[in-house]
């Protein structure tokens, strides 16, 4: 690893200061990503400025929109998780469970218990992996990205290839959505290092509206697939998704898998989202 | 250089080290504790495994700094006292739960995490919650059959301990 430069921000706006004070600074939340990509000397930030300490980043709240009765999914809740909140957080929060399990599972399924410690959930969108599980989940469910500056939604968010539409010194807070009256992730693990070889979140909103969203296939990363919305929105069930042509076009093709292969992969895991 | 302190098997540590020492190598190599190995040094093999603040964490994927303030434990600081083993330790040498030994630290320190969580969540550790748990942990020897088995054994001794 090349030499860095350490500072421990004490909260966001501390952050941004110490970031924009930084020749080639770069935001350290679990580092998960980040730590390696140094180590294989890929990544060379001059600065690092570690927001995994503050309390503010961190947490879960579930506000149900029912007051009466116990939680159900399928009654909504707006829910909210600090950016620095680690996937085994998300994985083991319990009115989350209840509000929302499906995002639960997915965290859950991330890396490996160790990972699950320590990487966030903000590391994981802001770095907007091709292959990463949350990138999927927030396009599905609608979600918003709060940053120090503004609000953007998932649809605006994913702009690419590890590419986002934050802004240089543009440091993520929470990511809000509703819970879904549906919702299902497939996911094809890679059996070498278990990111998605393909993902497929689906969510049906309270109001009925079905978006589905795709990762670990696109040629230019997460996306959603308007023919599996379509289908899912007038039956939600395995038998719509068979209807449905997937294209290969604009997927990759890489050692794990031809287009056509995650084409096929799509409908596979689409029907087990809906399934489950 | 920074001055890192943190809470290493109880005891209170502190090392000017560069900021971009691992927490891997501020434990072998500034404190000299050398059971916490390095394995594929790329985040996947969990022979660097050790807990940081109660969690099992990959000490090969983290920064010394990152740990400032921290209680760590290690392999060598697992067990009540020098002259004895932990509960899971003396678990995996009933059961042959290795062969050369070098993932071993990470194995005893991500089963004692599992064990700990879940009796937490009340849940039952299944010998297939095991193998998922062990994800992130490779042996190149015994084929995991033995270390399944020692985990098994070794959460009925802590249990009972």
């Amino acid at each position: 690893m090349y030499t860095t430069k350490y500072h421990k921000a004490s909260d966001a706006a501390n952050a941004a200061s110490l970031l924009s004070g930084a020749q080639d600074g770069k935001i350290l939340a679990g580092g998960q990503t980040l730590v390696p990509t140094m180590k294989q000397r890929l990544a060379a930030p001059s600065d690092l400025v570690d927001i995994s300490g503050i309390d503010a980043l961190r947490g879960i709240t579930v506000t149900a929109r029912k007051k009466l009765g116990v939680l159900k999914a399928k009654d909504g809740a707006t829910i909210t998780i600090g950016a620095a909140t680690t996937h085994a957080e998300v994985a083991g929060n319990a009115d989350l469970a209840k509000a929302c399990p499906v995002i639960c599972g997915l965290a859950g399924e991330i890396g490996d218990p160790a990972v699950r410690h320590r990487g966030t959930i903000g590391g994981s969108v802001a770095n907007n992996d091709p292959a990463a599980d949350y990138p999927a989940a927030l396009m599905a469910l609608g979600a918003t990205i709060t940053t120090n500056q503004r609000s953007i939604s998932a649809d605006d968010f994913f702009t690419g290839l590890f590419a986002t539409a934050l802004n240089d010194g543009e440091i993520i807070t929470e990511i809000s959505f509703q819970a879904p009256a549906e919702g299902g992730y497939g996911k094809f693990p890679s059996p070498a290092s278990r990111y998605a070889m393909v993902g497929v979140f689906a969510a049906k909103s309270i109001d009925g509206d079905v978006r589905v969203a795709v990762t670990g296939a696109g040629d230019d990363g997460v996306f959603r697939h308007a023919g599996l919305e379509a289908a899912l929105a007038s039956n939600w069930s395995a038998d719509a998704v068979s209807g449905v042509d997937v294209s290969a076009d604009g997927l990759m093709s890489d050692i794990h898998g031809n287009a056509a292969y995650r084409a096929n992969l799509i409908g596979v895991m689409a029907k087990k989202a809906v399934s489950a | 250089m920074t001055k890192i302190a943190m809470n290493v098997n109880g005891k209170a540590v502190s090392r000017e080290v560069p900021d971009n020492t691992l927490l891997v190598e501020y434990i072998r190599e500034h404190l000299r504790l050398t059971g916490t190995h390095v394995g594929c040094d790329t985040s996947q093999c969990g022979a660097c495994v050790v807990h940081v603040d109660g969690k099992a964490m990959k000490s090969c994927t983290m920064l010394a700094a990152a740990a400032e303030g921290a209680t760590v434990t290690t392999v060598e600081g697992l067990a009540a006292s020098k002259d004895e083993l932990h509960p899971m330790q003396i678990a995996f040498k009933d059961n042959h739960g290795l062969q050369c030994g070098f993932c071993t630290p990470g194995m005893i320190m991500s089963a004692t995490d599992m064990v700990e969580r879940y009796q937490a969540e009340g849940k039952e550790l299944t010998e297939e919650a095991i193998r998922h748990e062990l994800e992130g942990n490779i042996c190149r020897c015994t084929g995991y059959h033995n270390i399944v088995k020692s985990i098994q054994d070794g959460a009925s001794k802590m249990t009972n301990a």
